[in-house]
């Protein structure tokens, strides 16, 4: 070190790259949570990313950028306001200028500060040369395209790509300041870079490029310890929500010795879904690109009936498209999980960002009386649980199965113990036998316990039946258009349906076990809810939190759980929809906390107002 | 075929009662189709008749195989998925000319060019039977019904045109008047590996009566069919009299006797594309006969046999049962103690 730097420890950090689409941001924001992982940190990650593939360069549409929030401490967010900003250029810093904290960091790259760059994100001074920013901020302005070039001189490389390796000079400048190895991201390099070895070579002088600029150049006077996180005792891999959705879904299979048929059609932010089950050929996944939503669910529906187990995954637009193959689904009671992966509507709405806006469609929308289950992941890495559970109960009570997530759980990561799926649930699946007899095979004679008909697979001797959408006769199965027969099958399904809250665990109460308010949440407001409820009880406020998985049948204690608190708080990504729920289901008058900026909401946001609710009542 | 006693008919009659209207087509293509089915398979487990919504699509309620009624036009979708489970299944798909072509026209042609192995009867009776007498895509531009009092604006399909056009690789058209035609038809189906797309004119006797009389009524038919025959030449006429000749490559209709002689003739061929889209020109023209029989069969790999394909060769050199592990346990991990 050619200077001593200053040494403290941080218990928090969160640091945001934001840089144009090209700029390769997500990259190193992936590389920095890597390497934070391994070296033990808690975190948790926020991608965020504009629709447009590649918007105009330099555009504020074309701004890209990641999220890392890490910690010695246990943490359930990417943070919400960034202590070190990472800007490439003039449209980031002035897309995310406003959420640094006060005094926070700045580091930008200088030589993106181009009279055509500024006037693209609407400045009329030069933000880096009228000291507009030092007051407020500690910025510092390095000169990454004039460092990587130097550092790569000699390499043969266009300049266009030269210049591209900017973003690991950025990282390489976070890694010194926060005391990090660079060995994980040169092993990465060559790995996935294998056949390019010019390309490793200009990423890892630029990453050295960075660091050693950062340890030689008097600028930056303090490095930052930020220790290894007490976290549970196991083994850990950084996961985000599309790998575990789909590491929850071959889980199911293996369990049971079924197989898995995924069937969909591309959707943001769904698609990675497919794209990851696409390379699982070798375990048995058949995947099928189909011509469109509604082929989707339809392939997978049928797959389904031919005793595989078919799943299918969209976002709200798609789940529209195939609301009429649920409610096939449900009156033919076949297995079926459909994965909504929600964003922000209505229509095409904010393809890229996160919404909880489909809930109602989720437990409404389709045509009849059509119960269905709806399971709803709380992290990134409760993906895995709520995947496995939606193809156990759809399976086990002969059922489609919604499971929702959204995007910012399937893009974002965390840290994660790699479960061991002999912990899980049993899931036994079993098709009905070959019958030998003359009798003829009753299609809708169900099991006593569950209601769940038999699976009934084409290709078994004996069972030859036909199902379909008319109304079925009890038992039988044949078309029936009578009436009290139909008011029996409406009962029925709806039985089968509400009979899964049977089998639900207890809810888990975190917090005091009756107080002044519950913080109830659903979904990926899980984390939020859950820190800021943290904060509250340091503050020694008697609250508690209450995430939900099953939506739809609701657990049964939840009605006892809510009436043990003065006031219910749910804080949602949408105008309020799982608030009418819960008002409608258990006459509570339960207050909303309700944004809809496509984006999470913020712990001290909740804190905040529920402060305001105890205070005030 | 093995010891095992063959199946009858009756063995294909489920015991539903039947509720097409009395006289429909519908109970011609259901009785050949119930006595065919022994000459096609010996196992009827391992059949699944699939439809969608309309008249035609409750076909699957009165065959004794494995069935599924699904949704308006979404029948290949189901079908598809079923073959890619299970791709050993005989699988049947029963439609009719709206459910098909108009709300399921999409995935008509998808499924058409796949070429999943897939056997499709489209009961094309030019109207809409279930919803009580509406146009349907395939009617004649101009038809006065329900929801066009003053005509129809449409331009219709031909089906077996759209067919070839979606890359089909066996595409024959026959008549439910036409039993033993409609019979082979469905022999030939069940042949071809791949999807095999039938038309069958049917007569809806309610709301359409008729559309398809001068293709059946005893006295004028054959004057109008052009039956065809792989390998013979495209010939019909009471006296086998006419025939088809083409005029560098326009097709025309000529007598046989001085002129031209049956030399002159084009034969049929039924791998030639040419000659296919040719004959599914031929379709509801005043200039040229109807033709009936397999206008184009060319096989082709399947979706399901490429499928399987892949599934077999991704399993090459793999460590397989430690699958599930090796997947959990990928990337970078880390131990907390």
């Amino acid at each position: 070190m050619s200077k001593k730097a200053k040494i403290e420890t941080l218990d928090n950090v969160t640091i945001r790259f934001a840089g144009d689409s090209g700029d390769g941001m997500q990259l190193s924001g992936g590389r920095f949570t890597q390497t934070s992982a391994i070296m033990g940190n808690d975190l948790s990650t926020l991608p965020d990313f504009p629709a447009e593939i590649r918007a105009p360069a330099g555009s504020l549409a074309g701004v890209s950028s990641f999220q890392i929030h890490f910690s010695s401490q246990e943490i359930h967010t990417p943070g919400e306001n960034p202590d070190v900003l990472v800007a490439m250029n003039p449209a980031a810093l002035k897309a995310h200028l406003k959420d640094l904290t006060p005094g926070g960091t700045l580091i930008i790259n200088k030589n993106a500060f181009t009279t055509k760059n500024l006037k693209l994100a609407g400045y009329e001074s030069d933000p880096t040369e009228d000291g507009s920013l030092e007051d407020y901020y500690s910025a510092h302005f390095i000169e990454m395209s004039k460092l990587v070039n130097l550092a790569c001189e000699g390499i043969d490389l266009a300049p266009k790509l030269i210049d591209r390796t900017k973003n690991l000079c950025a990282l390489g400048v976070l890694f010194w300041i926060y005391d990090r190895p660079l060995e994980p991201t040169i092993d990465w390099l060559n790995k996935k870079f294998k056949s390019k070895p010019d390309i490793v070579d200009a990423n890892v002088k630029a990453l050295h490029a960075g660091y050693n600029y950062a340890d030689t150049a008097e600028i930056f006077t303090t490095k930052y310890i930020v220790n290894k996180a007490k976290l549970p005792a196991g083994k850990y891999r950084n996961i985000n929500g599309t790998l575990a959705t789909c590491l929850g879904l071959l889980t199911a299979v293996e369990k049971s010795n079924l197989s898995l048929t995924f069937a969909g059609y591309p959707i943001t932010p769904a698609s990675n879904i497919l794209h990851t089950l696409a390379n699982w050929k070798r375990f048995g996944v058949k995947t099928y690109q189909a011509e469109d939503e509604i082929a989707g669910i339809g392939a997978a529906l049928g797959a389904s009936y031919g005793g595989s187990l078919g799943v299918t995954a969209s976002s709200g637009p798609g789940i529209a498209l195939k609301g009429e193959f649920l409610g096939l689904a449900i009156i033919t009671e076949l297995p079926l999980v459909v994965i909504n992966v929600q964003r922000g509507g209505p229509s095409t709405g904010l393809p890229t960002k996160t919404e909880q806006s489909d809930l109602f469609q989720a437990v409404y929308g389709r045509n009849g009386e059509a119960p269905m289950p709806v399971i709803a992941a709380s992290t990134p890495g409760d993906c895995y649980y709520t995947a496995y559970e939606a193809c156990r109960i759809a399976v086990k009570y002969m059922t489609p199965v919604m499971m929702l997530s959204d995007g910012y759980l399937v893009n974002g990561s965390e840290p994660w113990i790699i479960p061991n799926p002999d912990d899980l649930n049993d899931f036994d699946a079993e098709f009905v036998k070959e019958n030998l007899t003359d009798e003829q095979y009753l299609p809708y004679k169900r099991n006593e316990e569950t209601l769940a008909r038999g699976w009934a697979i084409p290709g078994t001797k004996g069972l030859e039946h036909r199902i379909g959408g008319i109304e079925k006769q009890d038992v039988t199965g044949n078309v029936n258009y009578d009436s009290d027969n139909h008011e029996k099958m409406v009962q029925i399904r709806a039985r089968k349906i509400a009979n899964i809250a049977n089998e639900l665990p207890p809810t888990e109460v975190f917090g005091k076990k009756e107080g002044d308010l519950l913080i109830l949440s659903w979904g990926s407001t899980h984390g939020t809810c859950k820190s800021a409820t943290e904060s509250l009880l340091s503050e020694n406020l008697k609250v508690a939190h209450v995430s939900i998985r099953w939506i739809s049948p609701l657990p049964n204690d939840l009605k006892d759980i809510l009436s043990n608190y003065k006031n219910v708080l749910i804080p949602e990504i949408n105008t309020g929809q799982f608030r009418q729920i819960i008002r409608a289901e258990f006459l509570v008058d339960a207050i909303g906390l309700n944004e809809v900026q496509g984006k999470p909401l913020g712990a001290s946001t909740i804190v905040a107002k529920a402060k305001e609710i105890i205070n005030e009542r | 075929m093995s010891d095992k006693p063959l199946l009858k008919k009756a063995d294909f009659q489920s015991d539903q009662a039947i509720r097409w209207c009395p006289g429909c087509g519908d109970y011609a293509i259901l009785a050949q189709t119930q006595k065919t089915f022994p000459q096609i398979t010996e196992d009827k487990e391992n059949t699944v008749f699939v439809s969608g919504i309309g008249c035609s699509s409750r076909f699957p309620y009165y065959m004794n195989t494995y069935g599924f009624h699904t949704i308006h036009g979404r029948a290949p979708t189901i079908a598809s998925g079923l073959k890619i489970a299970n791709p050993d299944l005989s699988v049947w798909l029963v439609t009719g000319d709206g459910d098909g072509l108009s709300i399921g026209g999409n995935h008509m042609i998808h499924l058409l060019r796949r070429n999943f192995d897939i056997n499709i009867m489209l009961f094309n009776n030019r109207i809409y039977g279930l919803t009580k007498g509406q146009y349907s895509p395939t009617s004649e531009q101009g038809k006065v019904t329900y929801s066009t009092p003053m005509g129809s604006l449409d331009y219709p399909f031909k089906p077996t045109k759209l067919a070839l056009g979606a890359e089909a690789s066996f595409v024959a058209k026959t008549i439910d008047k036409e039993l033993k035609h409609l019979q082979a038809m469905i022999l030939r189906a069940n042949e071809h590996k791949g999807t095999s797309f039938i038309e069958i004119y049917q007569n809806c006797n309610i709301f359409n009566d008729g559309a398809f009389a001068k293709l059946t009524d005893r006295d004028t038919k054959e004057e109008q069919l052009l039956r065809l025959e792989h390998g013979k030449p495209l010939i019909f006429g009471i006296e086998k009299d006419k025939g088809i000749y083409l005029d560098g490559t326009t097709p025309k209709v000529v007598k046989i006797g001085d002129e031209y002689s049956i030399d002159d003739i084009v034969v049929h061929d039924e791998e030639d594309r040419f000659i296919g889209d040719m004959l599914a020109n031929f379709t509801e023209s005043e200039e040229f006969p109807e033709p009936v029989g397999v206008l184009y069969c060319k096989e082709r790999p399947t979706y399901d046999s490429l499928m399987s394909a892949q599934m077999d060769e991704s399993q090459k050199g793999s460590k397989s049962s430690k699958g599930l592990n090796e997947l959990l346990n990928a990337g970078d991990t880390w131990e907390v103690k």
